[in-house]
């Protein structure tokens, strides 16, 4: 589903970002990716949701090469990988209807049918009674909902979470991974960037992956850890 | 359909922006409409002098009616001429009283006329330049009973020497206004498209494809610029009845003109958010 072959990351003024980094998130996996800041973390899901292409190695998602996908294609890939934010990006002064009718709409969805599939992902989302809301008017756990609805508009395969509880307190929190680890039992494959610890440890269930200067150094799928 | 509902809710939501986009559209191409104004007048005014531009050939007194008949027959066969009139003695002697009258009483008290017979040569359209003028009077001064063929050399040399300056200028400038119109249409258009770049953004990201998300902002784009065009033509009509009105006699610019300048206002707008919109695209 997800695979890096020997990916490296160098950007002009910074050096590199990552290196060498390989592993694979197969279908219905849970994963955390985890590191301190400037780590890679960022970079790896931006080279996942092909926002950009590796310097060197090879991303594949979906069947879907960075080698070879052209500009042109790249709506492609993000209909299979869904996407999240820790500063949920949403369209300010629109209801939460309209933010997920929005994505509906734009990636094609009939006209009739987009009201019914917006209510309908809201309401998989808890928010079926705050439609009507502006989102200036919602909790932050309330907005990372409605991002989530949106990201859920093309049934990705995957969802691919940067940082989603960085603003977010310990009940929304719980409430989030509760959502995720659902979407997860559903058959949906998630891979979440998280620098929080605290959070990692409580989910032992899931697959980890550590990156540390840009190298990933762990990755508990193996028997030992990976090193450098 | 999603293009038309969200090009025309773009001017719904933001209508402060939008219109000072079409309005900036609508200044710029509204100083390329008085340019245009004024290069049409110039260009009537050029054509009514030159279309008095016409040879006309001097006949000696002894010349025989059949020669005169030969020589308006050759001048009538160059292409360039229009009409050949012949003009008697008698015919000049009656048009000098009628347009000279000061002269009047000298013309009645003179026992000769003392006014030549002659031809006048009118030439098409096109052909009123200094060549062709200059070889149908050298034509002309071939025939040994032509007294002279004149058709004010000097005078013609300079109508097309201001006409070479009038097309010269007329280009320049008028690239430059266009280039002009093209930067701030531009500039309007680009800060419309940057106050949308949340949207834009969340379409990448949710997989919308680049032509879906294009055409919005190019009809946007085209509307904008459609309605600065129209504004345009409103100011420039405006100046041009406060011109005739209290300065002097200007002709409306045709019909022609102002179609190509709706659609070029359209096109510029569209051009102008696809060039805008293209580097948004780039960015996720």
């Amino acid at each position: 589903m997800i695979k890096l072959t020997h990916v490296s990351k160098e950007y002009p003024k910074r050096g590199y970002a990552l290196h060498d980094v390989s592993f694979h998130l197969g279908k219905g996996e849970f994963a955390f990716l985890t590191g301190h800041s400037g780590s890679g973390k960022s970079t790896t899901m931006r080279l996942i949701h092909m926002a950009d292409r590796p310097t060197d190695g090879e991303v594949r998602v979906s069947g879907f090469s960075s080698a070879t996908v052209t500009e042109r294609d790249l709506w492609k890939v993000r209909r299979r990988v869904g996407m999240v934010f820790q500063d949920f990006r949403l369209l300010p002064g629109r209801s939460t209807l309209e933010n997920v009718s929005f994505a509906l709409e734009v990636t094609g969805t009939p006209q009739k049918a987009i009201q019914a599939k917006a209510n309908r992902l809201l309401t998989q989302v808890g928010l079926a009674t705050k439609a009507g809301a502006r989102v200036e008017e919602l909790s932050g756990g309330e907005r990372q909902r409605v991002a989530i609805a949106r990201s859920l508009v093309n049934d990705p395969y995957v969802l691919l979470a940067d940082e989603p509880t960085g603003n977010l307190d310990e009940r929304a929190t719980r409430g989030i991974m509760e959502l995720f680890w659902d979407l997860n039992a559903k058959g949906m494959a998630v891979l979440m960037a998280t620098h929080d610890m605290e959070l990692i440890r409580r989910h032992p269930h899931a697959r980890l992956f550590e990156l540390d200067q840009g190298k990933l150094v762990y990755d508990s799928a193996a028997t030992d850890s990976v090193t450098a | 359909m999603y293009a038309i509902r969200e090009a025309l809710a773009a001017f719904r939501r933001a209508p402060v922006l939008t219109g000072l986009s079409a309005g900036m559209v609508g200044l710029a191409l509204f100083v390329v409409g008085l340019f245009s104004l004024a290069t049409y007048n110039l260009r009537i005014a050029l054509s009514a002098i030159e279309e008095r531009v016409e040879v006309v050939v001097y006949l000696r007194d002894d010349a025989r009616q059949s020669e005169i008949d030969t020589l308006l027959v050759e001048l009538a066969a160059f292409d360039e001429v229009s009409r050949v009139t012949y003009v008697s003695k008698r015919d000049a002697l009656e048009r000098a009283q009628r347009e000279l009258p000061e002269f009047g009483q000298l013309f009645l008290e003179s026992e000769v006329n003392p006014l030549p017979q002659s031809l006048e040569v009118e030439l098409r359209p096109g052909n009123r330049t200094p060549d062709v003028v200059e070889r149908v009077s050298d034509a002309a001064r071939g025939y040994p009973f032509v007294e002279d063929a004149l058709y004010g050399e000097e005078w013609v040399d300079r109508l097309f020497a201001l006409r070479r300056i009038g097309f010269a200028s007329t280009a320049v400038l008028g690239a430059a206004f266009a280039m002009v119109a093209a930067l701030i249409i531009g500039t309007a258009l680009r800060i419309a498209i940057f106050a949308r770049r949340d949207e834009i953004y969340i379409m990448r990201l949710v997989g919308a494809r680049n032509g879906f998300i294009r055409r919005p902002f190019l009809l946007e784009g085209a509307l904008a610029g459609l309605a600065g065009a129209v504004l345009a033509v409103v100011l420039t009509y405006a100046t041009y009845r406060g011109v005739y009105a209290y300065l002097f006699e200007v002709a409306w610019i045709p019909g022609s003109w102002i179609g190509i300048g709706l659609l070029t206002g359209a096109l510029f707008g569209a051009a102008s958010s696809a060039i805008a919109i293209r580097r948004h695209l780039r960015e996720v």
